[in-house]
């Protein structure tokens, strides 16, 4: 009996089985995929908004975005973008960056600028909505 | 094989790119004053151009993107099929890029 299968129960088609090379399952490839049809979807309706915002000022401008379909358009859009380009990043970064310590801080600053963007966009279409 | 690299780096591109969507939608929550200073930065030269190579890098990852979902799906692998997606996805980028514009200064020109 070998070491491994001293310490579990489990079998080593059980252990590895909806893991993959990373070890650590296919959730984020299938996010990327989502979040990528999601955004194939969208992107039609959101440059039509962006073309119906050119040229117009401010007061125009978030009379359009305070709009309940516009809004959830963009909500939508900015939701599924942040997600997609963190988990490309992180892709890239596990990709290119070897040594722990910095891969493990490039990550951290990856989550921290997503989330960042993500909810300061939130944030800014919310009050253009309640209009506070 | 080159786009494979260019699909990789026009998502870099529109990872920073999402900081002018972010800009763009604070100022226009935050008042006349901030909203004007982005249309000054985006009417610009530099700032179109800016713009104008983020719409590219969005439609051609956009485009790129759904030869990936092809791929995913298990269809296109032969050799002629892979060169059709690969210039459709870099033809059609282009083409689209140009469209948008055009409509754009049609219909947001006038403004």
């Amino acid at each position: 009996m070998s070491n491994a299968r001293a310490k579990s129960m489990r079998t080593p088609l059980g252990r590895v089985r909806n893991l993959g090379a990373a070890h650590s399952g296919t959730g984020d490839f299938w996010r990327q995929r989502i979040t990528a049809v999601a955004m194939t979807l969208l992107i039609v309706p959101v440059v039509v908004v962006v073309i119906m915002l050119l040229g117009r000022n401010q007061a125009g401008a978030a009379q359009i975005l305070g709009s309940l379909p516009i809004a959830l358009i963009m909500l939508l859009f900015v939701v599924a973008s942040c997600w997609h380009m963190k988990i490309g990043m992180q892709v890239i970064i596990e990709d290119y960056v070897h040594t722990e310590s910095l891969k493990l801080i490039a990550i951290m600053a990856n989550n921290f600028f997503a989330v960042t963007v993500a909810i300061a966009s939130i944030y800014a279409l919310i009050k253009l909505s309640t209009g506070v | 094989m080159i786009l494979s690299i260019v699909h990789r780096a026009t998502g870099v591109a529109l990872y920073f790119g999402t900081l002018l969507l972010a800009w763009w939608l604070i100022a226009a929550a935050s008042g006349p004053s901030a909203y004007s200073y982005v249309q000054g930065f985006m009417g610009s030269f530099l700032g179109r151009l800016i713009v104008f190579g983020y719409t590219w890098a969005l439609l051609h990852h956009l485009l790129s993107g759904i030869r990936h979902f092809v791929w995913d799906l298990g269809y296109g692998f032969k050799p002629n099929e892979r060169e059709t997606l690969t210039w459709g996805a870099l033809i059609g980028g282009i083409s689209l890029t140009v469209l948008v514009w055009i409509v754009a200064y049609a219909v947001g020109g006038g403004r």
